[in-house]
């Protein structure tokens, strides 16, 4: 009797941590191959939707440019439509401080607020991302709300990690940057601090890992540690996307694309863009923080990944689309 | 067919568990019974439908030869023959032979006046598959959940389903299945060593030996002897905990884990001792 008890316990604590059916699946390759996506609709990981657009405003009149000082982007658009802009902007990022969140309340076209210097440059990475990245945000586009969703600073961004968390260099302890339930991987134990490697442009950013032959020829190189840093950032992106492996890849060779899905295509052109945008646009900007945005650790700026924008999601926002309304976002 | 002196004591009627004496009888050898029949028809049935996938498939390789489940598309209803229709009726046809397999057992077990050890041995890997091939897809919604029927293609699909998990060798479940499946080999390893040199005389002249020295040899090496009863009990035990946790680890993969199986430790760290 006590030991069934305790089964019972066991087996009642096993389940509570797990899931329950329905799930959802989709199918991602010919049948009976297990090419199959796997997920759960009730995460919490919620499906979030963008706000209304306003009520489109007139395109004629005199330019927000010639009438407004200091106006280094958006200048072109009038300034009905300018004012419309940036009232959708207000609600997408300081929905609660207003205006002055980045503007000096008596001098708007003052530059001496370091969130109005961040948001222009914001508004050019926008522009960047959907005239340059079509072949990643196509069909939906991107706008202030995909990462910020109401909030001053997106939820979901990156900081290198310095070595406080990593115990004693020189001495037994020291864990190299893994060995922890990583947040960022998927809770494994793997190494977290992989981003800079991948997602900044720089010569080390490739992640193959796989070898062409049996045996490779060089078993040196790639090595274990290598290999665990692909395994990082592939467990990051799974976790963004909420997707597993097979979403993109089929496990008979994930280094072959002609055995992988569409939706790897498509990531590996997100790749190019969030190195873009991390070096592009959002390390240059280290500077022009205060030292509360930066890095807790080592002082850097904060930088984007796939989270940023999907957090959780395959599209961001279910893949609504976010620009038609805002074509002034779109341009170069 | 001559039958060995104490055969006959065996061979009697009765003790079927449905129909009567419907064929209650042997044929050399071997007792036929009404679950011997269905036994047949499903298995040849079931190849029947097999060769004909083969002969309509793409391939004779017999590595690459693959009958595949339906599309996902087609949920938990029939599918057209080519499209996954045939893996169901094949599905049907093992279903029925193994099932059919293990009554026959049953049947031959009450006619020895043994009890059912042999099975529900076999049950519990008949189970398993029934886990693998009906249990699993109905509870996700598909028999496309199902593995395809093919020596390449089954393998495909197990390295696929394990990576829609991110690592399965984190699945508890799939821990203790390993585990159990490496200590039956050890068990039967070790039992199978001690039997050899017990009964292998070192040279000639040498008497067999008996289970007191079986016993004598584990007491001394590792102070405890099972027995020579206790080591097919453990035997059992350890096989069929093996098969039913291997059966357990893939039914919660997916109806009740949708994401990597690290993750699931996250129980551990969220305790409220520590959290």
């Amino acid at each position: 009797m006590t030991r069934r008890l305790i089964l019972l316990v066991c087996a009642s604590f096993v389940m509570v941590a797990c899931e329950r059916p329905p799930i959802e699946t989709s199918q991602n390759g010919y049948r009976g191959t297990a090419m199959v996506d796997v997920s759960n609709p009730r995460d919490p990981m919620v499906a979030m939707e963008y706000p209304a657009a306003l009520p489109a405003a007139p395109s004629s009149g005199p330019k927000a440019g010639e009438v407004y000082e200091n106006v280094q982007v958006l200048g072109d658009l009038s300034v009905a439509e300018f004012t419309r802009v940036m009232t959708a902007i207000t609600a997408w990022v300081s929905p609660e401080q207003g205006c002055n969140y980045c503007h000096n309340g008596a001098e708007f076209a003052s530059d001496d607020m370091y969130t109005k210097v961040v948001s222009r440059r914001m508004i050019e990475m926008t522009q960047h991302i959907n005239s340059e990245y079509e072949s990643h945000v196509g069909g939906a586009g991107v706008n202030c709300y995909t990462c910020h969703r109401g909030k001053n600073v997106p939820e979901y961004i990156w900081f290198e990690q310095g070595d406080s968390a990593n115990g004693n260099k020189y001495f037994m302890g020291w864990r190299n940057g893994q060995n922890r339930p990583g947040a960022d991987v998927a809770l494994t134990s793997l190494p977290s601090d992989v981003f800079v490697q991948y997602l900044t442009a720089n010569d080390n950013n490739s992640a193959r890992v796989a070898s062409d032959t049996a045996h490779s020829p060089s078993p040196k190189e790639p090595g274990i540690t290598a290999a665990e840093h692909s395994f990082a950032i592939m467990a990051n992106w799974s976790q963004s996307l909420g997707v597993n492996c097979t979403y993109c890849h089929n496990s008979a060779s994930f280094q072959s694309w002609e055995q992988s899905t569409p939706a790897r295509t498509k990531a590996h052109h997100g790749l190019n863009m969030v190195r873009s945008l991390n070096s592009d646009y959002l390390i240059p900007l280290e500077s022009a923080y205060p030292a509360n945005r930066l890095g807790p650790e080592i002082g850097d700026a904060p930088k984007a990944y796939c989270l940023t924008c999907h957090q959780g999601q395959k599209k961001p926002l279910g893949g609504a689309d976010a620009i038609t309304a805002y074509p002034s976002l779109a341009k170069n | 067919m001559s039958m060995l002196s104490f055969e006959k004591k065996y061979r009697v009627r009765g003790g079927t568990l449905i129909g009567g004496d419907l064929f209650d009888f042997w044929v050399g050898p071997f007792y036929v019974g009404f679950f011997g029949v269905t036994t047949l028809f499903f298995t040849l049935l079931g190849v029947v439908f097999i060769f004909y996938g083969i002969a309509t498939g793409p391939t004779w390789n017999v590595w690459q030869i693959s009958i595949a489940p339906p599309d996902l598309s087609y949920g938990l209803g029939f599918a057209p023959i080519q499209e996954g229709g045939l893996w169901q009726l094949i599905t049907i046809c093992a279903i029925g032979a193994f099932v059919s397999w293990a009554l026959r057992q049953a049947e031959i077990s009450r006619k020895l006046g043994m009890n059912y050890h042999v099975p529900i041995a076999f049950g519990v890997a008949v189970f398993a598959y029934i886990t693998l091939v009906v249990i699993r897809p109905v509870l996700m919604g598909a028999w496309g959940h199902g593995f395809p029927y093919g020596i390449m293609s089954h393998l495909d699909w197990v390295s696929n389903t394990g990576y829609q998990y991110l690592h399965f060798h984190y699945n508890p479940a799939h821990i203790i299945a390993a585990s159990l499946f490496f200590a039956t080999v050890l068990a039967l390893g070790m039992h199978g060593g001690a039997i050899l040199s017990a009964t292998n005389p070192h040279k000639k002249g040498d008497t067999v030996k008996t289970p007191y020295h079986e016993n004598s040899y584990f007491r001394d090496t590792i102070q405890y002897s099972i027995g020579s009863q206790g080591i097919h009990r453990l035997g059992l035990l350890l096989a069929l905990n093996a098969g039913l946790w291997s059966a357990i680890c893939i039914v919660i993969s997916g109806p009740f884990w949708t994401r990597g199986w690290p993750e699931w430790y996250d129980w551990w760290l969220s305790l409220p001792i520590w959290a």
